[in-house]
């Protein structure tokens, strides 16, 4: 059997997917921000009138998901798995969400690097001839994320300097083994790397060896360099991350070039008050299936790195001093 | 990392390495902006609640009276901020000098209230309360008491 791998970690695909559709929902902070006219749509409220935080984040994600399927104008018989994940404790967003649109459903789990997951995991199943479409998706919730991992949301706390801001949004792509689109071309799959960063209000510095292993993997694995991409951009590390990830990098011998960039950082402007940028499953997810999306269908990026940052640790393993696990995914789209 | 048998991390950096580069790359808190606006805004509410204590005095409580009353006053007035969404607005611009005063205790309490409320009355807000407020409690009694028995041996 011809085995599509390369090199230590990646996977090239023989007939590459197509990304069919892509549908984003954004919070109203976000939709002020400078990406805001690129999403689908923009929420007035963090609770759209729903009861709970919780309740509006499966919603946002159902709406998205449902979003990408009616764009690509798909019938559901003909889409085989959706793959979803969030933040949540035990992704709970993504099921519910899964329990309203009722196709066969991989839960995914890589914090806010699941959306560059879900996109490896939904074309190595088209490739691999399991499925015709794919839908694929996640979600965060800045309220819901903050009341999980940190402190009620009217606390009157303030936050670190390198904190990231999770943000309110939900993207989602229908992937397909044929049609018009931007195709992707092939993933790297990260490894757990762990430089003992122990800050859970300092992610971008946790996360950003990680992002620089898989970078570097990917590169070697396809003898590339960074130059042979329009754009590379993380997901998300925020600017204390994306500057140590360049740093690391640079010492490994890869000069990344002014082509290499973070969705955390493209979000949100200066004058939002986010601090060291944006974080959450949502914020890759709506940056890449809005403004990325865009760009590569205007021509202006014809091969595109995507590299999702995700810190692996749970509320109950950094309250026990555990230090950050933290993952990178890459994937390449192509127009 | 755990199993140093295993493949290595790809990048050229050290654990070692990285904790320095780390700390050179993660912004500083800014401290003395940061002092000086507790300074402010402790002030301010230390000064609103000593108008209260004088407000009552001249309504006729004793001085001891109207501290007891203007602590509850304020406790009020934290509870009904947060409520209100605005005293988080302050912690974020006051830090300490918005958590310290009784204020910010009452914003402790009121803010997992109302966070927990969707959970249930018992196993929400019931259960989930102190969660904020708790540790200062625990320690705070706690510190009284071996106090308390220092002082009675003394006397």
């Amino acid at each position: 059997m011809d085995l599509k791998r390369m090199g230590n970690q990646t996977v090239v695909f023989a007939n590459p997917p197509v990304i069919l559709s892509s549908y984003s929902i954004v919070g109203p902070k976000e939709g002020e921000g400078p990406l805001g006219k690129t999403f689908s749509k923009v929420w007035q409220d963090q609770l759209h009138g729903e009861k709970s935080w919780e309740l509006a984040e499966r919603k946002m994600l159902q709406e998205a998901m449902q979003g990408a399927i009616d764009q690509a104008g798909i019938p559901k018989e003909q889409i085989d798995f959706m793959l979803a994940g969030d933040l949540l404790n035990q992704i709970i967003s993504s099921n519910f969400a899964a329990r309203q649109i009722g196709l066969p459903f991989i839960g995914l789990y890589g914090a806010c690097s699941t959306m560059a997951l879900s996109m490896a995991v939904g074309s190595m199943l088209i490739d691999g001839g399991f499925a015709r479409n794919v839908l694929v998706g996640v979600s965060s919730h800045h309220d819901t994320a903050e009341r999980q991992f940190r402190s009620p949301t009217e606390q009157g706390t303030q936050r670190a300097m390198s904190a990231q801001w999770t943000v309110t949004g939900a993207g989602s792509l229908l992937l397909g083994r044929s049609g018009v689109g931007p195709r992707i071309t092939s993933a790297t799959l990260g490894r757990v790397v762990d430089y003992a960063e122990t800050d859970i209000g300092n992610m971008g510095s946790a996360m950003a060896p990680a992002v620089a292993d898989t970078i570097l993997n990917h590169l070697t694995d396809l003898q590339r360099k960074p130059s042979d991409y329009d754009l590379i951009a993380s997901g998300d590390l925020g600017t204390v991350g994306l500057a140590l990830a360049g740093e690391v990098l640079k010492r490994s011998g890869m000069d990344m070039g002014t082509g290499f960039s973070d969705c955390g950082v493209m979000i949100f402007d200066s004058s939002q008050d986010v601090h060291a940028g944006a974080s959450g499953c949502g914020c890759s997810a709506v940056v890449f299936a809005g403004n990325i999306m865009q760009r590569i269908k205007a021509g202006e990026l014809k091969r595109f790195l995507l590299v999702g940052s995700g810190a692996l640790h749970s509320s109950t393993s950094a309250l026990q001093g555990e230090s950050i696990p933290s993952i990178g995914h890459a994937v390449v789209i192509e127009a | 990392m755990a199993n140093q048998n295993l493949r290595q991390p790809s990048i050229s950096v050290t654990p070692e390495q990285y904790k320095q580069l780390a700390q050179q790359y993660t912004p500083k808190p800014t401290v003395v902006k940061n002092v000086v606006r507790a300074f402010i805004v402790g002030g301010v509410i230390c000064a609103i609640g000593q108008i209260f204590i004088n407000l009552f005095v001249t309504f006729g409580l004793a001085r001891i009276e109207a501290a007891t009353a203007a602590t509850a006053t304020m406790i009020f007035l934290g509870a009904l901020l947060t409520g209100l969404g605005i005293y988080d607005e302050i912690g974020k611009f006051g830090g300490a000098g918005s958590i310290v005063p009784v204020t910010g205790f009452a914003n402790s309490i009121v803010a997992p209230a109302m966070e927990f409320k969707r959970e249930g009355y018992v196993l929400g807000v019931g259960a989930k309360l102190f969660t904020v407020a708790g540790p200062v409690l625990v320690y705070g009694i706690a510190t009284s008491i071996v106090v308390g028995i220092v002082y009675y041996f003394l006397h």
